[in-house]
């Protein structure tokens, strides 16, 4: 097929050293990049995590050190995983973060499912507008959408203002600092992440199904669950993902929205990294994040590859 | 529609109340007099005038649109790339890796990335000598990292709903390759480059933690000002200074749509 060769390599004449023709620079200049700054930097962490912190620039000690003349060591230190398993506080907020990132999942979920079938069912002159509306504010700054909430959510803020004003409540409701600023923030921020790929499976559902169900007395709310539902899997696993995945990592929504409760484990590595100044504690708290995200990663991957569809 | 619907409808509305709800406060109450920003006293652009006054976010706006301009021109070349590579070679030795490190930074926490690049760059200054020190250098690095991810992803489905009928016309009727791809292929994919470029750009003026890892002394971006002044409360510039990035956004986005969405009614 003619595609076929303007795509590899074929027309280059014999003399064009193998490295310079099309197709290894396209394949071979992202691999490179990703691999020097994507995939070799986790061997690093892997590395760091084993070292012992000390006072020094940059504040860790060689894995590889020179005992006499030529005589090299390698000294392996686990204490840093060990320090991570006995101190509770650590597997607390590794607990911290899978609730957190499990229960703003399911809400926007609860959120985000209607939102993209109303949108698949529209019209179509007006999906695109309604889709583009979802989209929007993830163009613009993820930091100042969080600190909208402060100012909705403080004791004299917006959300009290407005309560004390209608008399439903006569002293502020105490929302700044709890969980259940976090849960705000955090469903507010990666809702579009949600609704993306639901819609992307929604919109391609075969209506002849659901008319085949109802010409033969299926309920309407039978219908949703025997047939809409279990097609739209793929589209809820793939959004669930993007949502759970980077919030199990989540800094600045606990850090600016949540209080002393919220332990969660990226703004613990965060404190290590930047306030304790210890790198190898923070690597190895890294290290144990990447091992827990390795399913749900895999998952995403075999589910995005069945709702093939962006943004 | 709303008759039919009523329940769904009431849940599209809530789901854009709650999008929009929160950046409408910020935006009424920039005009707002008071320096207590959410209690309401008067009509007023005082804080845009401070705004404009303040050295220090301006500056640090400067390196933001620096960093993210260069950013994303790489991202889109790197990104293409990667997109090309991944729609058009069906085979290739470690593709099955590429595939996943093309995926991985949309999702990976930001922490991670930002903690391991550092290291990375550590390391490399120490055996290398380069890059030496730490600023506007690897924060871009860092952003060019996972940007062309996104660039990736949104160029591979446009090359994968591309018509290929044109490439093969045009390579039948003796053009080279080089040049199909220039005259054909890039005119046809340019909607997503644009947006892959507008997306690399947003994404590197928003990043916070990344570039607070891999950043030195002397380079401050925005979110790193807004930040440090965000957590010592709410402060009307901060406000001024959201509503003018809102809406810039929104214009872009907006002049981006009508344009794509005509050169797509005009059959290109």
């Amino acid at each position: 097929m003619a595609i076929e060769q303007l795509w590899g390599a074929g027309r280059m004449t014999p003399s064009t050293p193998k490295w310079l023709r099309g197709r290894t620079l396209i394949i071979g200049v992202p691999w490179l990049w990703l691999g020097l700054f994507f995939l070799l930097p986790f061997l690093f962490i892997l590395k760091i995590s084993l070292s012992e912190a000390a006072l020094a620039q940059p504040p860790y000690l060689d894995l590889i050190r020179e005992v006499s003349d030529g005589l090299m060591t390698i000294k392996l230190n686990f204490g840093n995983y060990l320090f991570l398993l006995e101190d509770p506080l650590y597997l607390q907020a590794l607990w911290g973060s899978v609730k957190v990132a499990t229960i703003s999942t399911l809400l926007c979920l609860l959120l985000g499912y209607p939102m993209a079938y109303a949108i698949a069912k529209s019209p179509n002159h007006w999906r695109l507008p309604l889709l583009m509306l979802v989209i929007l504010p993830f163009w613009t700054s993820f930091l100042i959408r969080v600190y909208a909430w402060i100012g909705i959510l403080k004791n004299n803020g917006l959300l009290n203002q407005w309560l004390m004003s209608i008399g439903l409540i006569d002293t502020p409701l105490e929302i700044m600092h709890t969980p259940v600023a976090v849960y705000i923030g955090v469903v507010y921020s990666y809702l579009p992440f949600m609704v993306l790929p639901l819609y992307a499976t929604l919109i391609r559902l075969d209506d002849t199904l659901l008319e085949a169900a109802s010409d033969l007395g299926c309920k309407p709310w039978k219908q949703f669950l025997k047939i809409t539902w279990p097609l739209s899997m793929p589209g809820v696993l793939a959004g669930a993902m993007l949502v759970f995945i980077p919030v199990m990592g989540e800094f600045v929504i606990p850090d600016l929205l949540g209080g002393p409760e919220t332990l969660m484990i990226g703004k613990l590595m965060w404190t290590e990294f930047f306030s304790n100044k210890d790198w190898p504690l923070a690597s190895a708290l890294a290290a144990v994040l990447l091992c827990v995200l390795i399913i749900p990663f895999v998952l995403l991957r075999h589910y995005e590859r069945r709702s093939e569809e962006v943004l | 529609m709303w008759r039919k619907m009523p329940l769904l409808m009431t849940a599209l509305m809530f789901g854009y109340a709650f999008l929009y709800g929160p950046i409408a406060s910020l935006i009424v109450y920039s005009f707002n007099e008071n320096r207590l920003v959410t209690v309401w006293s008067g009509f007023s652009t005082k804080w845009y005038a401070e705004l404009l006054q303040n050295d220090q976010i301006l500056g640090a706006a400067w390196l933001s649109v620096k960093i993210a301009s260069v950013n994303a021109s790489l991202a889109v070349i790197l990104g293409t790339l990667a997109a090309l590579a991944l729609v058009r070679y069906k085979r290739f030795k470690g593709r099955q890796v590429m595939e996943t490190m093309v995926t991985a930074p949309l999702v990976m926490p930001e922490v991670i990335i930002g903690l391991s690049l550092l290291l990375l760059f550590v390391a490399m200054e120490r055996v290398l000598g380069w890059p030496e020190g730490r600023g506007q250098l690897t924060i871009t690095i860092a952003h060019v990292t996972f940007s062309m991810a996104y660039v990736a992803v949104v160029v591979q489905s446009r090359l994968a709903h591309m018509d290929q009928s044109l490439e093969e016309a045009a390579l039948d009727l003796g053009a080279k390759p080089r040049k199909v791809f220039f005259a054909i292929t890039l005119p046809l994919i340019t909607p997503a480059l644009v947006a892959g470029w507008l997306l690399a750009f947003t994404l590197s003026m928003d990043d916070l933690v990344v570039a607070s890892f891999v950043s030195g002394p002397g380079a401050t971006t925005l979110p790193m000002v807004v930040y440090s002044s965000v957590r010592l409360g709410v402060s009307p510039q901060i406000n001024a200074l959201a509503t003018i990035i809102v809406v810039t956004v929104s214009i872009a986005v907006a002049v981006a749509g009508v344009l794509m969405y005509r050169k797509e009614k005009r059959g290109i």
